[in-house]
């Protein structure tokens, strides 16, 4: 599976997702955020960052780059669309899941091991967990706490993928720290499964996100 | 014509503000016992039209589409026409 892996000034952990790709079997490419045509991918991934400096919002820049109207249209043709960290913020200001990933509650900048819980399997990239398992992957955010207008909705659609378990960091609405669109096809999480893709790292409990990607 | 415009975004009534609250207890440090602190951002630039109607409109628009998230913030347009 050929999957592209978007990058703006300012995106990191784009080489580790590389590496996480091929580990679940994928055939990455990195793709500059100019790009306006990704047909040639079948799967998109935005990995985490600062793109554009965080300045204005948190993803706000990236919003309004053409490589967004590339993956509006691999939503469209139905292909799965993954938002890590910055991609998550990215893909929540461009409007494809809802709410929005806002300043943490303790103004800080949080970077640690969580653990998490999959709310909802029916997602490519979660397809490979039970639901209610408890993974362990980290975090690194400042602006990380979820806030929705439409939680209700978003319970009914079963659009919460991840929650945090036993803490909630960053003082998410009812923890929650990773959403998907209706259809569960565009996943936006905070945490970054690439960082927990082989036990070397200290666990390899997100490369399952990857593989249920490629699967 | 040229208008000075000035965008004042804050966050909705009732959403947490981690900053302003960050600024308060720091006045608290200093001993300055304040309430209801808030933030707003302000953005400012001048803009070439046709009346004052038309530009609010366009600024109106570039809230929407970029300068602010209409799921959290609020925004004031302010424009007059610009000081030679």
């Amino acid at each position: 599976m050929k999957v592209g892996i978007i990058r703006f000034p300012g995106s990191n952990c784009d080489r580790d997702v590389f590496h996480a790709l091929e580990l679940a079997g994928a055939e990455p490419d990195y793709v500059w955020w100019s790009k306006r045509d990704l047909s040639d991918f079948e799967a998109v991934v935005i990995p985490g960052g600062f793109s554009y400096g965080d300045y204005l919002r948190a993803g706000a820049i990236a919003a309004i780059t053409p490589v967004i109207n590339g993956i509006k249209d691999c939503v469209e043709e139905g292909k799965p669309v993954l938002g890590i960290c910055n991609g998550a913020q990215i893909l929540a200001e461009v409007g494809l899941v809802p709410g929005v990933f806002t300043e943490n509650q303790n103004a800080k900048f949080i970077c640690k091991w969580t653990e998490l819980k999959v709310n909802s399997s029916r997602t490519p990239f979660t397809s490979m967990y039970k639901k209610n398992e408890i993974i362990r992957m980290p975090i690194a955010h400042a602006e990380g706490r979820y806030y929705t207008e439409d939680l209700n909705q978003l319970r009914e659609n079963d659009q919460i993928v991840l929650s945090f378990e036993s803490e909630n960091p960053n003082g998410s609405m009812e923890a929650i720290t990773g959403v998907c669109d209706e259809e569960g096809l565009v996943c936006a999480i905070m945490p970054h499964p690439e960082r927990a893709s082989e036990t070397i790292l200290g666990s390899d409990d997100g490369l399952k996100f990857f593989k249920g990607m490629v699967k | 014509m040229k208008y000075d415009t000035e965008v004042k975004i804050s966050l909705k009534k009732g959403m947490l503000n981690p900053e302003a609250a960050t600024i308060q207890r720091a006045l608290a440090l200093l001993d300055y016992q304040v309430e209801n602190t808030s933030t707003v951002d302000v953005i400012k630039f001048s803009i070439e039209g046709q009346d004052t109607g038309l530009v609010r409109k366009e600024v109106d628009e570039m809230c929407q589409r970029l300068l602010c998230n209409p799921v959290i913030h609020d925004y004031q347009i302010k424009i007059s026409p610009k000081e030679e």
